[in-house]
């Protein structure tokens, strides 16, 4: 905000307290005095008195003028002077500074330990349940078991691995999956058939001409992310076909709906929030999960 | 039309009746999203019914349709008696109230489908916002041109606080608004980033001060001295208070925005002048409370009395709250949590419904040609059930407003944060149901009101026109 306008405020908001003050000063004044009327009559029988300004209520005001006239100086109002030189991004960093201080060592422990061993760690492990119940149950749920379009956590199913350094790079950086839409490049003879095709992947019983037709195709234009045989990359995010979990669900409408027109799968990056120590002790929790099953 | 020297109250009885038509569809609506809190189900899987569309409903039907209509209906009614005229221009009054009916019914159509602004208390898209302004025009018209023909040489304060209400609303309605449309249904505001949040809050705490506040004292400076048949406490309380209150409002809004994108310097002023602002409304509860001085006695015959002063302790009560909910430490605490929305209803159920409801049980029966309304004893049951049902929702929502604030900033020994969000919910369950009893309470006194009024009317079938007082 330019100079000008700072001070176009500074003197909006003076001349406001001023009259305040001055209005209450000229009330005093008053020559009327208390449990007589002002002598106007309206509607019959509406009368005024004109008692004098009750002191406890003068002082209530007067207080928080004086309060308020202390406080704009004391802190940023007339522009960006302060006299205690307060502003809220030092208050949340000299906070966030603090709270270092006495936190930081538990977590540098926890992260100078390998991921094997921290997982069997009960503090590392009560310390990761809170963080993820503060920030990946949203979308994974407060028992880590997903939801439809989130993957579950809690079993030994991964769609970008399950080895601890795969678990801390997906949590730390994140991941973006894409299943793009077939919906333009395919025709619909072509996407019932890779919709069959997928359901006898996973078990189901399918015509078994058209799972042959079926392959084909998918070999064709599937095989690249999901694998010859459905079992999926971990390189690339391509989910595992060939089991009955199911990201988006298991219908065969659904299944030709992901076809045609395509999923965006996104694991946001932790590591700028919540930083390296606190993602290695998630990373540890979430290991812990598929360990109980 | 001096000639006839009769008062316009055609308008008065219309804005009465719907007065208490909007508060009990308002105030169902509210019940039925408290209850959704507790029973999501009861959304029944239809957009209309969801939560996020029925909340915008609620507002806009108790603020503007309910509150609305009183203001309409007492400031005609008060404005004619203490200029000793009648008003100024009555058919455009009655465009004032045709067109006020429109904006309401197309706001109860469009806000369950969706089409909003997505401000809050600001949500009706364009077309509605135009029918808002030609119709708030209409009614400053009328409004002044009676202050203008009046025939005694003072102004009552009442008339003061109606008359800043409508040159504000006004004001903030049309600069809030500002908004280009891309078709009939959707606009988008002039404004962006934190300078549309600031200008969304300059006109949402200005609704609160002007629409809810000044507005209803001006109902309070009218109608307590004449139940009470007392004096006005003080004038120059009356002056000091309402220049005080009317400046130092409109620097309040910030308030809304601690510790956000908004500059400190912004943030400092508003909390600041919301805490000046404790005394100017204390000046208004004092002027009301003190005018009963003498009267004392009264409050135990009359329920309409009762129903007045106990919504000026209302407004004291929660013009305190605010100022202190104001105040950054206490706001890093209340701010997100349902303290905000007990706050919200001690204002809007307490001072607002209350002040509004004793007027009406005044009012009416004078404009509909008997001496008093059907039934007192109704009156008081109708007071008891809303001072009840008010104080287990605010009380509930205090409760689980702090202990939300509280839970939410808890932490560990290690530092993590000791409860989820969703743990905060299910502990506020409980209080949810609190609140949903409260609110039914409220509720069911409206029915013993209309049902009151309905006597009441029926009973006076003739209604001749009052005509209009002489000057003293």
């Amino acid at each position: 905000m330019s100079f000008g306008w700072s001070l176009f405020v500074i003197a909006l908001t003076s001349l406001n307290i001023l009259a305040c003050a001055w209005l209450i000063n000229w009330s005093s004044k008053m020559n009327i005095g208390d449990g007589e009327t002002t002598g106007h009559i309206w509607d019959g029988d509406i009368v005024e008195g004109n008692n004098s300004l009750p002191r406890w209520w003068l002082g209530l005001f007067w207080i928080t003028i004086i309060f308020g006239c202390g406080f704009l100086v004391a802190y940023p109002s007339f522009g960006d002077f302060s006299l205690l030189k307060w502003d809220q991004i030092s208050q949340y960093e000299e906070e966030i500074a603090a709270a270092e201080a006495v936190y930081g060592e538990v977590f540098a422990e926890f992260a100078a330990t390998p991921l094997d061993e921290l997982k069997n760690n009960p503090a590392a492990l009560s310390a990761g349940r809170n963080l993820f119940a503060n920030n990946c149950s949203t979308c994974h749920g407060s028992d880590a078991r997903g939801a439809r379009g989130f993957p579950n956590l809690a079993d030994a199913e991964w769609q970008w691995g399950g080895d601890p350094d795969q678990i801390l790079t997906t949590i730390r950086s994140g991941r973006t999956g894409i299943m793009p839409p077939f919906g333009a490049a395919l025709d619909d003879a072509t996407r019932q058939l890779l919709a069959d095709y997928v359901l006898s992947l996973a078990g189901r019983e399918v015509d078994a001409e058209r799972v042959a037709a079926g392959e084909q195709q998918f070999r064709t234009f599937c095989f690249a992310c999901h694998g010859l045989t459905g079992e999926g990359s971990t390189l690339l995010g391509g989910l595992a076909l060939n089991n009955e979990i199911w990201r988006h669900g298991s219908g065969r409408s659904i299944i030709l709906d992901v076809i045609t027109n395509g999923r965006n799968g996104a694991m946001p990056a932790q590591e700028p929030l919540l930083g390296a120590d606190r993602t290695h002790v998630l990373a540890a929790y979430v290991l812990s999960l598929s360990d109980e099953d | 039309m001096e000639s006839a020297k009769t008062y316009s109250d055609t308008v008065v009885r219309q804005f009465a009746i719907v007065t208490i038509l909007w508060g009990i569809v308002g105030m169902t609506v509210g019940l039925w999203i408290a209850a959704q809190l507790l029973w999501p189900v009861l959304n029944f899987d239809i957009s209309w019914l969801s939560y996020g569309r029925l909340r915008p409903l609620h507002t806009n039907a108790v603020i503007f349709a309910f509150g609305g209509s009183a203001l309409f209906a007492t400031s005609y009614y008060v404005v004619q008696r203490t200029c000793h005229v009648s008003l100024f221009l009555p058919r455009l009054a009655a465009f004032t109230f045709w067109g006020w009916q429109t904006v309401i019914v197309l706001a109860a159509v469009t806000l369950p489908l969706g089409l909003t602004q997505g401000k809050e208390y600001a949500e009706l898209e364009w077309p509605i916002d135009l029918l808002i302004a030609a119709v708030w025009i209409a009614y400053g018209v009328v409004f002044f041109g009676t202050l203008a023909t009046r025939r005694v040489k003072h102004i009552y304060v009442a008339n003061w606080f109606y008359a800043a209400f409508i040159i504000t609303v006004a004001l903030l309605h049309i600069v809030n608004s500002l908004a280009i449309p891309v078709s009939v249904g959707k606009s988008y505001p002039i404004y962006s980033g934190t300078v549309d949040a600031m200008v969304q809050w300059w006109y949402g705490h200005n609704a609160v001060g002007f629409f809810l506040t000044a507005g209803f004292l001006g109902i309070m400076y009218y109608f307590v001295p004449k139940q009470a048949q007392r004096p006005i406490y003080s004038y120059r309380l009356s002056v000091v208070h309402f220049w005080a209150l009317i400046s130092i409002y409109m620097w309040a809004g910030p308030h809304h925005l601690h510790y956000t994108t908004l500059p400190d310097w912004a943030q400092s002023i508003g909390m600041v002048f919301s805490l000046m602002l404790l005394a100017p409304s204390w000046g208004g509860m004092i002027n009301g409370i003190m005018t009963l001085s003498g009267a004392w006695h009264k409050l135990r015959t009359d329920p309409i009395l009762k129903f007045m002063i106990v919504s000026l302790s209302f407004y004291g009560m929660s013009t305190f709250e605010g100022p202190m909910m104001s105040i950054r430490t206490v706001n890093a605490l209340s701010h997100y949590t349902d303290w905000t929305i007990g706050h919200v209803h001690s204002g809007a159920l307490g001072w607002v419904a209350m002040i509004s409801v004793g007027a009406l049980y005044n009012l009416i029966p004078r404009v509909f040609g008997r001496d008093k309304m059907y039934s007192t004893p109704l009156i008081d049951v109708h007071f008891w059930t809303t001072t009840i049902g008010i104080v287990l929702y605010i009380a509930s929502m205090w409760i689980a407003g702090v202990m939300q604030g509280l839970m939410w900033r808890s932490v560990n020994d290690d530092g993590t944060l000791t409860y989820s969000f969703v743990e905060s919910l299910e502990a506020t369950y409980p209080f949810y149901a609190v609140r949903l009893l409260g609110g039914a309470l409220v509720l069911s006194g409206m029915f013993v009101m209309a049902y009151n009024v309905w006597k009441t009317v029926e009973m006076g079938r003739r209604i001749e026109a009052v005509p209009v007082l002489e000057p003293a």
